[in-house]
């Protein structure tokens, strides 16, 4: 790949360089100029307004004491985010949000590296495991929540027959705020656990197998070898699925909305900005705040995600 | 498993035998095969496929299998009731045409933007290719969670609340297909262009002819991607519409969820969840190599 990519180089260098001694802006580069414009132009029109331009209003209505439909608004310059800040609910939604955000990268990252080393055996039907351990990430959050809602019932849920069945009462998995975020955590995991369990397992494919034959000749038992070379080898694939799952953590949505519509016990920094815009009171200031706390946690996120894919770059 | 590692897979097959190689067929070999190779992998699997299993077994069975203290595993038979109940309580037909539109629309356009620019970035001198590749990088990693709002009052205050355009608009603009193609157009060789650029092909024809078609794995990779997302996506038509006549399948099983919300309405919800889960479920049977690849796309080059 690498050689092709200088190839390439090469040959643009090559047939650049006439046109540039007929002058920047002769009609070649006109033409090109015109070009790139009609076919990128449409693509970069809609991005700037539906995702950039929604960056600055944001901010711009977090400023304003407005409610949702309602002609008139107010600047209030910081009060929305000390409100926000000072509210009785900012302990519970950060502390929700910390919590879920926590446990279901831990959870499927966990799980995730022992689905791969499962799919990893060389046995027959891998192929086929594979798919279904990664179906359910593709699947819709709403669909896989009823269905989990159902599992989860306390009267005439699945679960609630298994727990019946060793003498015990089923949990309020929906009236228990406490519950309710282990219950929308555990499917959570179960949507998302395949995707880390094929990313490791393509980590796992590319660990080096001379280094891995070699400490299995010098006596390695198969435990000793997962935790002393393939576990820092995995490294950078580690680092990739905690970034990229923290961020999908951080914006889930769909699961909580359909097992919780509330939000009771389950109400993230997302499903707060939410419930506080389209919910019942249509605060669309207050609600901006919020995303831009949000939008902020996860801007941290990525720039320390690039600085890490930088200074990998410069290693090797 | 080397069979010269002095530290024996299996060491309770006992101290009387001489240690020996391990065979492929040797009972501790097959032990091993089995617990280390068959338990976990059947364990996992069986953890994701059972609850949608659970899923359609319930969408056949009737208020008075789902109702009761003894739990009946299978239907009494394949009874559609739940299906026709689904289908009449809310326009679920209608929920199905516009989910299909949305889908089709939104993916169409979405991949015919991704492959133009990322055309435009790699084949067509621009001054400004890298500042331009920046922002779509940076607009990769915005998260479209936190622009609900800003987008919900623009497209309502231009009239797109209720209506199929208003759902489709604001995800047209693709930074994801455009990153993906514009890494896969860098890999191909100059020379077939070059060709082309001698026979005197324009770049409309040097993009239709000759890119896209070496391209269609990258393509069908974004296409399906897209498709899978377009399809499940939920916050953004919840938000817009109001109405059961523009609603997706998403948003209308939430509309199905309130009306059947007690005991007796589980196995028509599931019956409603069956028919939002299993079209994708069908394509990812069928492409999931192209999916996978796409949605785990950067865990390998990042």
């Amino acid at each position: 790949m690498t050689k092709q990519l200088t190839d390439r180089r090469a040959a643009t260098a090559v047939t650049v360089t006439p046109g540039r001694r007929r002058g920047r802006w002769s009609a070649r580069t006109r033409r090109d100029f015109i070009v790139f414009l009609a076919l990128a132009l449409p693509n970069l029109a809609l991005i700037a307004v539906f995702t950039y331009l929604p960056l600055i209003n944001n901010i711009y209505y977090s400023t304003l004491d407005w409610t949702l439909g309602s002609a008139s608004a107010t600047v209030v310059g910081f009060d929305n985010y000390i409100n926000f800040f000072t509210s009785a609910d900012a302990p519970n939604v950060l502390g929700t949000t910390a919590t879920f955000t926590i446990v279901t990268v831990g959870g499927s990252m966990v799980l995730g590296l022992l689905v791969a080393l499962a799919l990893n055996s060389k046995v027959r039907g891998t192929t086929f495991a594979r798919s279904a351990v990664f179906a359910p990430y593709v699947l819709s959050g709403v669909g896989v929540g009823l269905v989990w809602l159902f599992i989860f019932d306390p009267g005439y849920g699945v679960l609630s027959w298994l727990l019946r069945g060793l003498g015990q009462q089923s949990p309020q998995w929906i009236n228990d705020p406490q519950l309710s975020l282990v219950m929308v955590i555990i499917v959570y995991i179960w949507k998302n656990l395949g995707y880390c369990a094929v990313v490791y397992l393509s980590g796992l494919q590319s660990l080096p197998k001379d280094v891995m034959e070699a400490a299995s000749l010098d006596g390695a038992n198969g435990f000793r070898r997962f935790v002393s070379m393939s576990v820092p080898l995995l490294s950078p694939t580690t680092f990739f699925l905690l970034i990229t799952t923290m961020l999908s953590s951080l914006q889930a949505f769909d699961l909580i909305r359909i097992m919780t519509p509330l939000g009771n016990g389950t109400s993230t920094l997302i499903y707060e900005a939410y419930l506080q815009a389209f919910g019942a009171y249509n605060r669309a200031g207050y609600s901006a705040s919020i995303s831009v706390v949000l939008f902020a946690i996860l801007l941290v996120i990525t720039v320390l995600q690039v600085r890490f894919v930088e200074r990998k770059v410069h290693y090797s | 498993m080397s069979t010269l590692s002095p530290v024996s897979p299996a060491p309770a097959t006992g101290t009387d035998l001489p240690p020996e190689r391990s065979r492929p067929f040797s009972r501790a070999n097959l032990a091993q095969t089995v617990v280390g190779g068959y338990v976990p992998l059947i364990l996992a699997t069986l953890v994701v496929v059972l609850p949608l299993l659970w899923m359609l077994l319930s969408s056949f069975k009737q208020p008075g299998e789902i109702v009761t203290t003894d739990l009946k595993v299978l239907p009494q038979g394949l009874n559609l009731d739940n299906y026709r109940v689904a289908m009449t309580t809310v326009p679920f037909g209608r929920f199905f045409i516009n989910s299909l539109i949305v889908t089709t629309v939104g993916s169409t356009v979405k991949v015919i933007l991704a492959v133009l620019t990322a055309y435009a970035l790699v084949f067509v001198r621009f001054p400004f290719k890298n500042v331009i590749f920046i922002v779509i990088l940076v607009a990769l990693m915005v998260p479209p969670q936190v622009s609900i709002l800003p987008n919900y009052i623009l497209i309502a205050g231009i009239g797109g609340k209720n209506t199929l355009w208003g759902i489709i608009l604001p995800g047209l603009g693709t930074a994801f297909g455009t990153f993906l193609l514009r890494q896969h157009f860098m890999t191909l060789p100059a020379s077939i262009l070059e060709a082309a650029e001698i026979d005197g092909a324009g770049h409309w024809r040097r993009l239709w002819q000759v890119v896209a078609p070496v391209s269609l794995p990258s393509i069908a990779t974004v296409a399906l991607v897209t498709v899978v997302s377009e399809w499940n996506d939920y916050i953004w038509p919840l938000i817009i519409t109001d109405r059961p006549e523009t609603m997706t399948l998403p948003v209308g099983l939430t509309l199905l969820q309130n009306s059947e919300g007690n005991g007796a309405g589980w196995g028509i919800l599931m019956a409603g969840a069956m028919l939002v889960i299993v079209p994708i479920l069908l394509v990812f049977a069928a492409l999931q190599r192209y999916i996978v690849a796409g949605l785990t796309q950067g865990s390998v080059t990042g």
